[in-house]
């Protein structure tokens, strides 16, 4: 099965994203919450890159390949938008954002949280976004 | 699939049942839902989430974004018949603490009475 997918910047195609993730996991007969979570956290990633890196230009792309190394899913996610910063990335304080009436920031926190090893890189214009999960 | 919303009105209560994913693409139509300024005149908001199948942080930022003025109203916001996998995600972040999530509709109608 194939295990790389390459999609344009538009928010509809988070839908297909997650559909090949899980479609690519399928047999690893993982529990409903961990797909779940492992989906989420790289539709996370994919809606930031989407929306932020490359604000929504259909004429730009992003990529996703998923590996299997021994008892680990590691998901290398690309694109040549905006590189993600991540000393400027703060920790929500989710009762702060919920006083404020604050509708974004949790998505990387929800990475963060889900998975075992969260890399960004940037080189020659190009950001790659790595993401572990242990399995068994 | 997009976000189908439907409401049913009994009194001043609202049930709103989703029935798809709420992700960045399709959280929009239920900001708006909530945004509109007839929801005020609700005491009672109920979320039926038995067929929401998936949540990311942009449906959970719509309810984050809109329930401290729901409290501020006296708006009572439950959430009941969610699935154990969107629970998980509301539990992740510590929302579960911060939101009212029963299991049915029966407790639902109990804890928005109290």
């Amino acid at each position: 099965m194939n295990n790389f997918i390459r999609v344009n910047c538009t928010k509809k195609n988070l839908k297909p994203i997650r559909d090949f993730v899980s479609g690519y996991l399928h047999n690893l007969s993982l529990s409903d919450i961990l797909m779940n979570q492992i989906v989420l956290a790289v539709d996370e990633i994919c809606a930031n890159l989407i929306i932020h890196a490359n604000h929504e230009d259909p004429s730009k792309f992003i990529s996703l390949s998923i590996d299997l190394p021994k008892d680990m899913i590691r998901f290398e996610i690309s694109d040549n938008g905006l590189a993600f910063k991540r000393s400027e990335y703060k920790e929500p304080n989710i009762g702060e954002h919920v006083k404020v009436g604050k509708k974004g920031g949790v998505g990387i926190a929800l990475v963060n949280r889900i998975m075992d090893k969260v890399e960004f890189r940037s080189s020659d214009g190009k950001n790659t976004c790595l993401l572990y999960k242990k399995i068994n | 699939m997009p976000m189908k919303i439907t409401n049913e009105v009994k009194d001043t209560t609202i049930i709103i049942t989703l029935d798809g994913e709420l992700d960045a693409s399709s959280s929009v139509v239920l900001d708006e839902e909530l945004a509109n300024p007839e929801i005020m005149k609700y005491s009672k908001i109920l979320v039926n989430c038995k067929n929401l199948h998936y949540i990311s942080s942009a449906g959970l930022g719509v309810f984050i974004s809109h329930l401290q003025r729901l409290e501020d109203a006296q708006i009572k916001l439950v959430f009941f018949n969610m699935q154990d996998k969107v629970r998980n995600v509301f539990e992740i972040l510590g929302l579960d603490l911060l939101m009212t999530i029963v299991s049915n509709y029966e407790e639902a109608i109990t804890v928005s009475n109290e």
